[in-house]
């Protein structure tokens, strides 16, 4: 439980059918600091976003009538979920930290201690569901009904000994419903604006937060072009990623069009622009690969892929080329094939499986 | 049924505390600072709790200053006499390692304002030594504060050496007394203090009222300023009901204290047994600190191979109420400072359990609890070899 509707909804959704329901909310990130210089007079009281949704879960778990627990997290966030997400920044590569959550502490860590409290299951607020196909006896992953809400794109990394033990409440559902339900219960989040990007970043500034948690990653660098010729310098290439316009600092260059990041090369610190054009390709390959549907054989296989979590999935061939990798042709280029994100592939709106972009 | 054992964080109320309060609240609205009819109703009730509270210390109810509870009573302690002593040159205290946060923080707070403070180590026994106490004192010392007993592990402490030791260098001693009023017979003379916080909900009396004992002629400055109040200690409309209800459950415990075939055996035996029968029935267990010197009703016991946090809700799950350490500002658990002064590892720090029992605890909840816990380490222990052995 988040202090979000989702994960709310999610939980009186199930406690309304009659489960034994147990509020879990994980503590992330450390607001010990902030706590102990509230104490020396020194920061304003209150000021931890975090503590608020803390808070709120905690109401909610009141209002519907279960036990709610706080698990301390913040080493195993940190282990598995942050530093990852810095690493990634350092390769010149842009990481998907909430997948990561989802596979390596949510469905992993957390369920485990679910499991000792005597729990069947982990249910989590998400816009996804899961179907048991009785032929294949395995357990399918499908987006959320609400295509506008949809995160299937962030699960696909769930084994299917995870998903045997998830449960996505809302997933079934229109968002608005969510709402609703929430308001008719009286739940105190019903109307609280949805979180936005990356929860341990609340600012957006993740240039900023790479350089605080890994100061040697700041190199500065050229702007180089697709040819080579040098056409500025910058300051750190965390602060870069493929398909960005905006901050290259190359005003002064004159350029048929805008200029978008291309791609990135950590080993010279270079940064690599070109037009608009250029960020297309119709290839990409994937490691860490996890199939959810039967893995296909040596065969391509036609699919719908997405390559960020905002890109309509776009028609394309599948093929495994290893026992975690796979490459993908897509019938039509696509706009900044990005490392680091997931690649997800679709029958329909089933989860074929994904894995992480090279 | 519900099993409670967590009366060291606070306890269920005594009938009769509970009717004080709602008397009061009722029947006695009046602000004891005034002079007339209502006022001096207001004010009957105060002197009265003021005297039970005196007789639960030894001490005289002049010497009573009655504060929200045992923080500010701490506070009130360390702060008041820090302050006073100022002018004399004494910018020097010390405590021990294994305070309450009550303490440790206040003396943190000071220190960022200039005191200089010294934090006496403890060893395994969780028992602060006079020696260690004679090496931080000097001169210049203005307060030693240690407590009496122990929240978490319930190691009672040699307070009146300690005290006498304080004394040899001229500096005063306050001892946090929350943890051991209405467990322990207490008396200030005794014990040679300056200085004794109480609670009242921590031996069946209302959340909101304490006590600082202060002896007579100890030069301390408010923490509160305003009316004159408390004979100009602490300012503010006193909280009267609450106070009638502190006074009603400290005379209850005095009485208690003081009567032969007591309360005190009764919960030492009940103690006594669960902490045998969970030694002997979970294999990888231990009692943390000295086991002789201890309040009759706390246990601290560590689980080898079993996350205190996970164990603390498993059995919450289970209808069993017990605690760790302390909790912080999120309701998350941290690893106990207190074992962590005795030298025990992080994993240890974070494996122990508090088991405090009461006045209402009984022979029938020691079973459950017997009955329940070997299942549930076992099946945690099950667990944490499954997530041990997964590949990274």
């Amino acid at each position: 439980m988040s202090g979000g509707v989702d994960s709310s909804v999610a939980a009186a959704l199930l406690a309304e059918q009659g489960h034994d329901v147990i509020g879990v909310s994980m503590r992330l990130y450390d607001a010990s600091d902030g706590a102990q210089a509230d104490q020396a007079g020194g920061r304003a009281f209150g000021s931890c976003c975090s503590l608020d949704d803390l808070q709120d879960a905690r109401r909610v778990a009141a209002a519907i009538n279960i036990p709610h627990y706080i698990l301390d997290f913040a080493k195993q966030f940190d282990d598995l979920v942050v530093s990852n997400f810095v690493r990634e920044y350092a390769a010149g590569r842009t990481p998907l930290p909430c997948a990561r959550c989802n596979s390596d502490l949510k469905f992993s860590t957390l369920a485990e201690r679910a499991e000792g409290f005597g729990a069947e299951a982990v249910a989590t607020g998400h816009y996804a569901r899961i179907e048991h196909d009785q032929t294949t006896g395995r357990y399918l992953l499908k987006r959320g009904l609400d295509p506008s809400k949809d995160q299937a794109y962030f699960l696909f990394s769930l084994t299917q000994a995870q998903l045997a033990h998830a449960r996505f409440p809302v997933g079934d559902r229109p968002k608005d419903e969510v709402r609703e339900y929430a308001r008719r219960l009286g739940l105190p989040v019903a109307d609280k604006p949805d979180s936005q990007e990356i929860c341990f970043i609340p600012d957006h500034d993740y240039a900023a937060f790479v350089a605080k948690q890994a100061p040697e990653t700041a190199r500065d660098g050229r702007i180089v072009d697709e040819h080579g010729q040098t056409l500025g310098t910058h300051a750190g290439d965390h602060r870069f990623t493929v398909g960005q316009r905006k901050g290259l600092g190359l005003g002064d260059v004159q350029t048929a069009g805008p200029l978008y990041v291309l791609h990135l090369q950590p080993a010279t610190g270079e940064v690599i622009v070109g037009p608009r054009a250029s960020l297309e390709r119709t290839t990409l390959t994937a490691s860490g690969v996890n199939w959810i549907a039967p893995p296909p054989g040596s065969d391509e296989r036609a699919i719908t892929a997405q390559i960020r979590h905002r890109h309509r999935a776009a028609t394309a061939k599948v093929r495994r080329t290893g026992e975690t990798s796979a490459a993908v042709a897509f019938d039509t280029p696509q706009l900044a094939i990005t490392p680091g994100q997931a690649v997800v592939f679709y029958d329909d709106d089933v989860v074929v499986g994904g894995g992480w972009i090279d | 049924m519900r099993v409670y054992f967590d009366y060291n964080a606070t306890t269920p109320m005594h009938a009769e505390s509970v009717e004080a309060v709602a008397r009061v609240s009722r029947d006695i609205f009046g602000n004891a600072s005034s002079v007339h009819h209502f006022g001096q109703q207001a004010k009957a009730v105060l002197d009265e709790a003021r005297s039970a509270a005196a007789m639960l210390v030894g001490g005289d109810p002049s010497e009573i200053v009655f504060t929200s509870g045992g923080t500010e009573a701490d506070n009130f302690a360390l702060r008041g006499a820090a302050e006073a002593l100022e002018p004399t040159g004494r910018r020097h205290l010390v405590t021990s390692a294994i305070e309450h946060e009550a303490v440790l923080n206040t003396l943190k707070a000071l220190a960022r304002r200039g005191w200089e403070t010294t934090l006496v180590p403890v060893d395994q026994t969780g028992v602060v030594s006079p020696e260690h106490v004679a090496e931080a004192v000097t001169d210049r010392t203005a307060l030693v504060s240690v407590m009496h007993a122990n929240n978490e592990i319930g190691t009672i402490q040699p307070v009146a050496q300690l005290a006498a030791v304080a004394h040899a260098r001229g500096a005063l001693f306050h001892t946090d007394a929350v943890q051991s009023a209405g467990k322990l017979p207490i008396d200030v003379r005794t014990l040679g203090v300056d200085l004794l916080a109480i609670s009242a909900h921590k031996f069946n009396g209302p959340k909101g009222a304490g006590a600082l004992w202060i002896k007579r002629g100890t030069r301390m400055l408010a923490l509160l300023t305003g009316g004159k109040h408390e004979r100009n200690r602490r300012a503010g409309t006193e909280n009267v009901p609450a106070i009638a209800g502190l006074g009603v459950a400290a005379r209850l415990a005095a009485v208690m204290l003081t009567s032969p075939g007591t309360e005190a055996a009764r919960l030492t035996a009940l103690r006594n047994r669960l902490e045998d029968d969970i030694l002997r029935l979970v294999p990888g267990t231990a009692v943390n600190g000295a086991r002789g010197a201890r309040v009759p009703n706390t246990t601290n016991i560590s689980f080898d191979r079993v996350e205190a946090e996970s164990l603390l809700i498993a059995l919450d799950l289970e209808g069993i109420a017990v605690s760790t350490g302390s909790a912080c500002s999120s309701g998350t658990l941290e690893p106990s400072h207190v074992l962590r002064a005795m030298g025990f590892n992080a994993h240890r720090t974070q494996n122990s359990l508090r088991f405090s029992l009461g006045l209402f605890s009984t022979e029938a909840e020691v079973d459950r609890v017997v009955a329940t816990l070997p299942r549930l380490v076992e099946k945690l222990r099950g667990l944490t070899q499954k997530v041990g052995s997964r590949p990274a």
